[in-house]
C-alpha cells in the first residue's frame, strides 16, 4: 500500500538525477538507485515543511506590508518593495537605531560567551586528562548544566539575581560589603552581566563535552615520546594538546557561535518577553518588535538581515579555518 | 610520568572554583525548595531556619503542573522516537550511498541549524493554521503541532552524527549481511543499527532534551490544554507574588528526569561525539 504510494516522486527524482539513464549502468539499476532518496524521503519532506518552506515565507514576508489584520491573508498582502528594510536599516529612526544597538549588545555578548565557554571548556577538559581520584565524579557533575532544561535553570538564576531575596547581593554587598546599596542584576546596565554568566554557566558544559571527545583521539604515545624528550606538561598542552585539536575547535567554536547569536531562551526566560536594553540580544529583540507593534513585515526584515549575517560570518569563518587544509570532513 | 606542582595547584584551584560555580544554582534550587515561603521572601539565608516539603506538595495544586508533565513527556517522547527513525535512515543513505544532490542534502540540513527561530516562527504558525483550516487536523496549539516542529530541531545535528557513526562501522560487516541474504534495508536493522546503538541513544538523549527544554515554540504554540512545563513553570509568578520556594520545587522535579537519564547515558554522548561530531 504504502509502497506504490511512495514510488512515483522517487522514480521521478531518480529520472531527474540520473539524465538519460544511460549513465547509470548499476547492477540491479533502478531499485538501487532509487532506495537512497527514498531513505531520504522522509528527513527532506519534514525539513521542508518547517525549515525551508516557512524560512522563504519568512523572506517573502519581508518584502509585504503586514498588519495584524493582513497577516492572516499574508499572501494578498500589499507588496511593498524594500519598505521593510530601508525601515530596519535606518540607523536614525528609533526602529534602526533600536535594532543597530541591539545587534551590538549581541555580537560584544556572543564574542566574550563564547570565548569563556570555550576556555572553561578546554581547561576543565585537560584537566579531567589524566586520572586521580574523584575524576569520574566531577566529569558527571560538570555535565549538570549541560542537563538541565533551559528554563529550569535560567529561572534558578533569576532568583539568584533578585535584589532583595537573592544569592548574588546576599554575598556582594551583605557578606562581602561592595556597594553602598544592593545592586539591581535584571535592569539597567547589570544585566549584561547577568546574562553572561547564565549564558556561561549553561553554555560551558557543551565545550568541555566535545573537546573531550576530541581529546580521547589523541594517540598516547605522542605525549610518551614528548616525555622522552624532556617536554613537561604545559609544554605537552600547547604543542600537543591545543594543536591536536585544532579541527574539533573549528567545529566547536562555530556551533557556539550560532547557538549563542541566535539565543532566544536565555534572556526570554531570565528578564521574561522585553529585555533591559544593555541585554537586548537580537533575537528577542526581533520578536519583541514584531509582536508588541505587529509588525511582521518589519520584523521578517531583521531576520532576513540577520541570517544574511550568518551566513557572510559562517562563510567567511569557514573559508579561513578550512584554508589549506585538503581534506572536506564537514 | 613526574607532574609538576605548579600544574596540580592550577588544575586543583581551576576545578575547586568550576566545582562552587556549577554547583552554586543546584545547592540553591535545593535548600530553597525546602523553605517556607517567608523564608524564600526575605534575604536569601545559606542554611535555611526551617525545613519543609510543603512546597513539593503546593506546587501541583498552584498550576496544573501534572498536566504539563504529561505534556512535555507525550512531546518530548515522540519527537525522540520519530526523529531518531528519521535520522536513522537518512544517515544510512548518506553513509552507505553515493547518489546525486547528496552533497546539497548534507549542506542543506546542516545550514538549517543557522536558522534564527525567529524568521520561521511566524511562517510556520501561519502554515500549521492553514493546514488546519484546509484539512480540519489542527495542528496548531495541538501536541502533533510541537511534536513536527520538535522533531525536526535535533534533525540535522542526529543525521550528521549519525553519519559519521555508521562512517565508522567497517563496510565488511554490511557485505557479510548482503552474502547471508539480507537486502540493503534488514542490513540496516541487522547489523548497523545494533553495532551504531551507542551513536543511537546519544542521538535520542539530545532529541529529547532539545525538545524537553525547548521555550520559544513552546510558548507561542500551545493553548491551556497543551501547554509544556516550559511555559507552565511561568506560572508560579502571580501579580502580587512569586512562590519562589515552589518555584524551585517545580524545577527541581522538572529536570530530575533529564539529568538522572543524561547522566546515565552520558558515556554514549561522549561516544557519539568522537565518532561522529569530531574527526
Amino acid at each position: 500500500m504504502t509502497q506504490t504510494a511512495v514510488t512515483p516522486p522517487s522514480e521521478r527524482a531518480v529520472r531527474a538525477a540520473t539524465p538519460g539513464g544511460a549513465r547509470a549502468p548499476r547492477r540491479s539499476g533502478r531499485r538501487r538507485i532509487a532506495l537512497p532518496y527514498l531513505l531520504l524521503l522522509p528527513a527532506l519532506l519534514l525539513e521542508l515543511l518547517v525549515h525551508l518552506v516557512p524560512m522563504l515565507m519568512g523572506i517573502t514576508m519581508s518584502f509585504k506590508e503586514l498588519t495584524q489584520f493582513s497577516i492572516r491573508n499574508w499572501s494578498e498582502a500589499p507588496w511593498s518593495a524594500l519598505d521593510n528594510y530601508t525601515v530596519a536599516i535606518d540607523f536614525d529612526a528609533p526602529v534602526g537605531q533600536a535594532l543597530l544597538k541591539s545587534f551590538f549588545t549581541t555580537c560584544l555578548f556572543t564574542v566574550v560567551s563564547v570565548g569563556l565557554c570555550w576556555f572553561l571548556g578546554t581547561a576543565a577538559a585537560i584537566s579531567l586528562q589524566e586520572n586521580f581520584r574523584g575524576r569520574g565524579f566531577l566529569r558527571t557533575l560538570f555535565l549538570v548544566p549541560y542537563a538541565l532544561p533551559v528554563y529550569a535553570a535560567v529561572i534558578t538564576w533569576a532568583f539568584m539575581f533578585q535584589r532583595d531575596n537573592g544569592l548574588v547581593n546576599h554575598v556582594l554587598h551583605d557578606q562581602l560589603g561592595i556597594g553602598d546599596s544592593p545592586a539591581f542584576w535584571l535592569i539597567g546596565d547589570n544585566s549584561f552581566w547577568a546574562l553572561l554568566v547564565v549564558s556561561v554557566w549553561k553554555g560551558w558544559p557543551f565545550a568541555f563535552l566535545t573537546v573531550m571527545a576530541g581529546l580521547q583521539n589523541i594517540p598516547r604515545d605522542m605525549y610518551e615520546a614528548a616525555a622522552l624528550d624532556g617536554a613537561g606538561v604545559w609544554k605537552q598542552i600547547r604543542h600537543i594538546t591545543l594543536p591536536s585539536l585544532r579541527s574539533v575547535n573549528q567545529v566547536l567554536v562555530l556551533v557556539l557561535f550560532l547557538w549563542t547569536f541566535n539565543d532566544f531562551n536565555t534572556p526570554f526566560v531570565l528578564f521574561g518577553k522585553a529585555a533591559p536594553e544593555a541585554a537586548d540580544l537580537i533575537s528577542l529583540h526581533i520578536y519583541q518588535s514584531s509582536f508588541q507593534t505587529w509588525n511582521f513585515g518589519t520584523g521578517s526584515a531583521m531576520s532576513v538581515l540577520l541570517l544574511l549575517f550568518l551566513l557572510v560570518v559562517t562563510g567567511v569563518y569557514l573559508l579561513l579555518t578550512t584554508r589549506g587544509r585538503k581534506t572536506s570532513d564537514v | 610520568m613526574a607532574v609538576p606542582r605548579s600544574f596540580l595547584w592550577t588544575r586543583r584551584i581551576f576545578l575547586t572554583l568550576l566545582t562552587a560555580f556549577v554547583v552554586l544554582p543546584v545547592y540553591v534550587m535545593v535548600s530553597s525548595s525546602l523553605k517556607p515561603l517567608e523564608d524564600v521572601s526575605g534575604k536569601f539565608a545559606w542554611i535555611p531556619s526551617g525545613l519543609t516539603i510543603r512546597p513539593y506538595f503546593d506546587i501541583w495544586e498552584t498550576v496544573p503542573l501534572a498536566d504539563y508533565f504529561v505534556n512535555s513527556i507525550v512531546v518530548a517522547g515522540a519527537a525522540t522516537v520519530f526523529s531518531v527513525a528519521v535520522a536513522i535512515f537518512a544517515a544510512y543513505a548518506v553513509s552507505r550511498y553515493t547518489f546525486r544532490g547528496k552533497r546539497v542534502f548534507t549542506v542543506t540540513v546542516l545550514s538549517t541549524q543557522m536558522f534564527p527561530g525567529i524568521l520561521f516562527l511566524l511562517p510556520l504558525f501561519l502554515i500549521y493554521v492553514n493546514i488546519g483550516n484546509a484539512t480540519g487536523f489542527a495542528l496548531f496549539g495541538s501536541r502533533e503541532g510541537l511534536i513536527l516542529t520538535y522533531l525536526t530541531f535535533s534533525l540535522p545535528f542526529s543525521i550528521w552524527m549519525l553519519t559519521g557513526y555508521f562512517d565508522s562501522i567497517p563496510r565488511e560487516l554490511d557485505e557479510a549481511a548482503k552474502v547471508d541474504g539480507c537486502g540493503p534495508i534488514s542490513a540496516l536493522f541487522r547489523v548497523i543499527v545494533p553495532a551504531a546503538s551507542p551513536g543511537i541513544i546519544a542521538v535520542a538523549v539530545y532529541a529529547f532534551m532539545t525538545a524537553w527544554g525547548e521555550v520559544l515554540f513552546a510558548s507561542v504554540m500551545t493553548n491551556d490544554t497543551t501547554r509544556t512545563l516550559a511555559v507552565g513553570l511561568q506560572g508560579y509568578a502571580t501579580q502580587n507574588d512569586v512562590y519562589w520556594n515552589q518555584v524551585m520545587a517545580a524545577s527541581l522535579v522538572v529536570s530530575v528526569p533529564v539529568v538522572v537519564g543524561f547522566l546515565l547515558l552520558q558515556r554514549y554522548l561522549v561516544a557519539g561525539l568522537t565518532a561522529g561530531a569530531v574527526k
